[in-house]
């Protein structure tokens, strides 16, 4: 019945037995039974419930609160306000590097955005604690808001995304576009949106003897640890935080929430463990958004369709206490040669809570109008939207000219293209429709992420009994790191995947960086591939100086580990397994170390970005003006895959944000009081179901030897960027239907050696 | 006030003190009787995430409140396996990665076991798409979804078959 076809990566993409094996989630009996605990499932005994007051205007004071009326309640404990919360080491507003946000924690009484925290009520029961929040009927004294991007004076940025110039030039654009025989000038506009992870940012924490102990989401645990200590005044490593798994997180968990520091508020002003989960709609303020942009784009091409310039300027906001600023020019410094190119930011500051990294911070909303004013230019220059990309196809990195490390994206062309039926296109719009009358359209867009890696440590022992251990506090929001970096390790120690126990998930574990960027796997994944190197060379080290040992002597030769066996590498016959050599020299075990981080060298001399190309069909009904994606056909050069089965998953996860980015989810924001309107699941649109086109992935073989030791680049959140908007002035009529059951299909195929749509099934997926 | 109320939940026969009428189907699982399977995550009936079955219909428990079903039967996540045997569905779910974080996962399950057992959709995808539309997925991971719950309907023919033989 299934439709898919999941294939090993070929063996020469293989390294041990584990890589590239489509293993399914090993925590997926927990996650179908309901046994997978997630911050909120945690109750211990003696648990205080508190519930957050928040502010219902954008910008004044808080008047008053009727904390009598809240307290009288039955069941009510206590009511933190500005005036009894407990006493901080560091102040809230203290910024001391980029990454140090500010926060909300009842610092004093002044409001700054819609859905601040300006209370936190505490109760016997959740019940309890929720009617005493609406008790405090908050009175305030209220300013104007300062709303949308026209809604303050404009300023340039000092930096944009994390430490990225605001503004970079290459080349002299305003020439380029006087030399130019056509132009366009295009100006396009993104919604605030919001991350909405399925699970609600929650804590559950308690004070002990021991320290502090938390249960929260996190995608940073040891920036978390950093940032509590610090506005706690204690050590890091008196604070022990669990997040095994996360509901989801797209950035808005990489940094510890001004909310979760007050639910451990809460419970040091109780004395008692607190549960604290925020309502979703409280989501739409403390715990960070996507900024709104407005981008101008200014594009010069020759008669033969070549660019000679590229002008991206991006007007965005941030808060009025903060900054982040959506760096979405930056997208244009690597897709598109031009020999002239310009990016710059300008920024407002609005009365709303602190913009953040979502899902591809930049290159979400750059890309959107990138690709469109790619379009623009092609139809100006009456040519096919894929033949004016392959015309002006980046071979050198644009903006900085350095070669790129590996760059498949002609082949994700030509692969995706083919299996799209793209050649079919007529140039002309509106010559397409379908049986019942809507009109058809393709487009097509490219996506692009750099190939990321943060810094991270990891642990690996080989025990006496042959089996292995690695741990890193590596974190899961389902990108599948328990099962493809369990994957890593197992190779790492050369060990069956079920001989070796992972452990991860917690601060207490070596410090595994943060999951953002989509850099997770390759960071963590390269620091676990070599403590299991170190370990398999301490264990080495045992045999080749014991004369008893069948290793003995392999001196340069070396060895190879493989099925709990180390084999000489000259001799493959002559093997020893590691249960042996630990008891022949009588040590419990061996232990090894290994870090995950960037290469300076490498990165200085080359261009690292993953890359593909998505192809879309959708349908628009003339008379109503609806649009439905119909079809959409993505090809990604990814560098090496760990597991295809997650990362089918992550790319097709990808693709669904880029239909929500181009035609479901936009934060609406009230310009008179500066107030969400929709910040709810039933009015924040996301896509459902049946909103899901049919999907198609397919994976170019990319092998890349300067991203890492393993080959990772991004994983998928490359798929969520760069499908434009469809258009509907670009439709046609519809040659033949995709086939109708199947609505998702999944290839891995080789750029050398195979044809565009290969990838039969090699083998059923085993399941594990 | 003490009210009292009886539930068959996952099988089990229990009567539960509700000192408090405000008590919904998913705060009474999830903060008073430790099953924390079910998910909240918008407790507004918009996500889906709460699905259970309530006398064999799909329900959204945070919604419902727990007083207003008293004698009603309950079937949560916890109780799908049976003896550690998983239900076809949730075979299914694993199989075809029809998750990525998990959260939205036990409403999609149940909603899934509920559509099933409707015999709405039968193995029309259009029409598994159109009623597992009420249990959002942000991680997107709809592709497995769908794959899974016709995957798993198609088990559950077969079986019904064989038993019928
Ligand atoms: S929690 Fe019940 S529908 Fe969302
Ligand atoms: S699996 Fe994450 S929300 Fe569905």
């Amino acid at each position: 019945m299934s439709e898919i076809a999941l294939n090993q990566a070929p063996a020469h993409l293989r390294q041990g037995s584990n890589i590239g094996q489509p293993l399914t989630r090993r925590e997926g009996i927990l996650k179908v039974t309901g046994a997978a605990t997630y911050a909120a499932d945690n109750n211990p005994p003696g648990m205080l419930y508190a519930v957050l007051a928040v502010s219902s205007v954008a910008r004044g004071r808080v008047a008053s609160l009727d904390v009598a009326a809240a307290r009288a309640h039955p069941g009510i404990v206590d009511v933190m306000t500005p005036g009894n919360r407990p006493a901080l080491a560091q102040d809230p507003d203290a910024k001391d590097h980029p990454f140090m946000f500010r926060m909300e924690l009842l610092q004093n009484d002044r409001v700054r955005y819609a859905n601040q925290p300006i209370a936190v009520v505490i109760g016997e029961t959740l019940e309890a604690a929720t009617e005493g929040a609406t008790l405090l009927a908050p009175t305030y004294e209220t300013e104007t808001a300062r709303t949308g991007l026209d809604g303050g004076e404009s300023f340039a940025p000092p930096a944009v995304g994390v430490g990225n110039p605001a503004s970079v030039d290459r080349g002299d654009v305003e020439a380029g576009l006087a030399a130019a025989s056509r132009t366009i000038d295009a100006t396009y506009e993104t919604p605030a949106q919001y991350h909405n992870a399925m699970e609600p940012h929650a804590i559950v924490a308690s004070w002990t003897a021991d320290g502090l102990s938390i249960d929260t989401p996190s995608q940073g645990l040891a920036m978390a640890q950093g940032r509590i200590a610090g506005l706690f005044g204690i050590a890091p490593d008196s604070i022990h935080i669990r997040s095994p798994y996360l509901g989801g997180g797209f950035g808005s968990k990489g940094l510890i929430s001004g909310p979760q520091i007050l639910g451990i508020l809460a419970a040091k002003m109780t004395g008692r463990p607190v549960k604290l989960v925020l309502r979703r709609e409280q989501m739409y303020g403390p715990v960070g958004h996507r900024a709104p942009t407005r981008q101008r784009l200014r594009l010069g091409a020759d008669a033969g369709g070549a660019l000679t310039a590229l002008d991206h300027h991006t007007r965005t906001a941030s808060s009025t206490f903060d900054d982040f600023f959506e760096p979405a020019s930056d997208i244009s410094h690597t897709l598109y040669a031009s020999p002239n190119l310009a990016t710059s930011h300008e920024a407002v500051r609005l009365d709303t809570g602190t913009p953040l990294f979502m899902r591809a911070p930049g290159e979400a909303t750059g890309s959107i109008a990138l690709e469109s004013a790619i379009d623009e230019m092609a139809e100006a220059c009456g040519m096919d939207p894929l033949a004016f990309r392959l015309r002006n196809y980046a071979d050198a990195e644009p903006i900085s000219g350095k070669p790129f490390s590996s760059k498949a994206l002609r082949e994700c062309y030509r692969q995706g293209a083919e299996r799209f039926g793209w050649s079919a296109r007529p140039l002309a719009p509106r010559q397409m429709r379908d049986e019942a009358g809507l009109l058809v359209g393709w487009g097509m867009g490219t996506a692009t992420f750099p190939a990321l890696m943060f810094a991270a440590e990891a642990r690996a022992v080989i025990r006496r009994d042959g089996t292995g251990l690695m741990e890193t506090g590596a974190h899961d929001m389902g990108q599948g790191a328990w099962t493809a970096l369990a994957q890593i390790a197992a190779d790492g120690l050369g060990l069956d995947i079920d001989r070796v126990e992972f452990r991860a998930g917690t601060s207490d574990l070596p410090d595994a960086g943060i999951a953002g960027g989509s850099a997770h796997t390759a960071t963590a994944g390269t620091a676990l591939h070599k403590a299991g190197e170190d370990a398999i060379a301490k264990l080495a080290a045992l045999a080749l100086r014991d004369e008893r040992s069948p290793l003995y002597g392999a001196g340069n030769a070396g060895v190879v580990a493989r099925d709990g066996r180390l084999h000489r590498r000259d001799d493959e016959s002559r093997s020893e397994s590691y249960a042996d050599i630990l008891a022949r020299a009588d040590v419990p075990s061996v232990e090894g170390r290994g870090k995950g981080a960037a290469d300076p060298a490498a990165q200085e001399a080359y261009a690292m970005h993953a890359h593909g190309a998505v192809f879309a069909e959708v349908k628009v009904d003339p008379d109503l003006g609806q649009v439905r994606a119909t079809r959409l056909v993505g090809a990604f050069a990814i560098g090496r895959v760990i597991n295809p089965r997650m990362v089918r998953s992550q790319i097709y996860g990808g693709m669904i944000w880029g239909v929500s980015f181009a035609l479901h989810e936009k934060a609406i924001v009230d310009a008179r009081t500066g107030r969400p309107m929709n910040p709810n699941l039933g009015e924040y649109h996301i896509p459902v179901n049946a909103d899901v086109p049919a999907l198609e992935a397919i994976v170019v073989d990319e092998q890349d030897a300067h991203v890492n030791a393993l080959g990772i680049k991004a994983w998928a959140r490359s798929a969520s960027r760069g499908r434009r908007g469809p258009s509907p002035t670009r439709s046609g009529t519809r040659p033949g239907r995709a086939s109708a059951s199947s609505r998702s299909r999944w290839t891995a195929c080789s750029a050398d050696d195979q044809p565009a749509g290969c990838g039969s099934p090699l083998e059923p997926a085993p399941h594990r | 006030m003490s009210l009292t109320a009886t539930f068959t939940v996952n099988g089990v026969r229990r009567q539960v003190d509700l000192p408090d009428p405000r008590v919904t189907l998913l705060d009474l699982l999830r903060e008073r009787l430790d099953l924390t399977g079910t998910k909240k995550g918008c407790d507004r009936g918009q996500c889906g995430a709460c699905t259970i079955l309530v006398n064999g219909r799909r329900t959204n428990a945070c919604l419902a409140l727990a007083i207003s079903h008293d004698g009603a039967e309950i079937t949560t996540i916890e109780g799908l396996a049976t003896d550690g045997v998983l239900h076809p569905v949730q075979e299914a779910f694993i199989a075809h990665d029809g998750f990525q974080c998990g959260f939205c996962t036990p409403g999609q399950i149940m909603s899934a076991v509920g559509l099933i057992a409707e015999g709405q959709a039968g193995m029309d995808p259009e029409r598994v798409r159109e009623g597992m539309s009420g249990n959002l997925c942000r991680c997107g991971a709809y592709a497995g979804i769908t794959e899974a719950v016709l995957d798993a309907q198609a088990r559950l023919d077969a079986q019904d078959r064989s038993q019928a033989a």
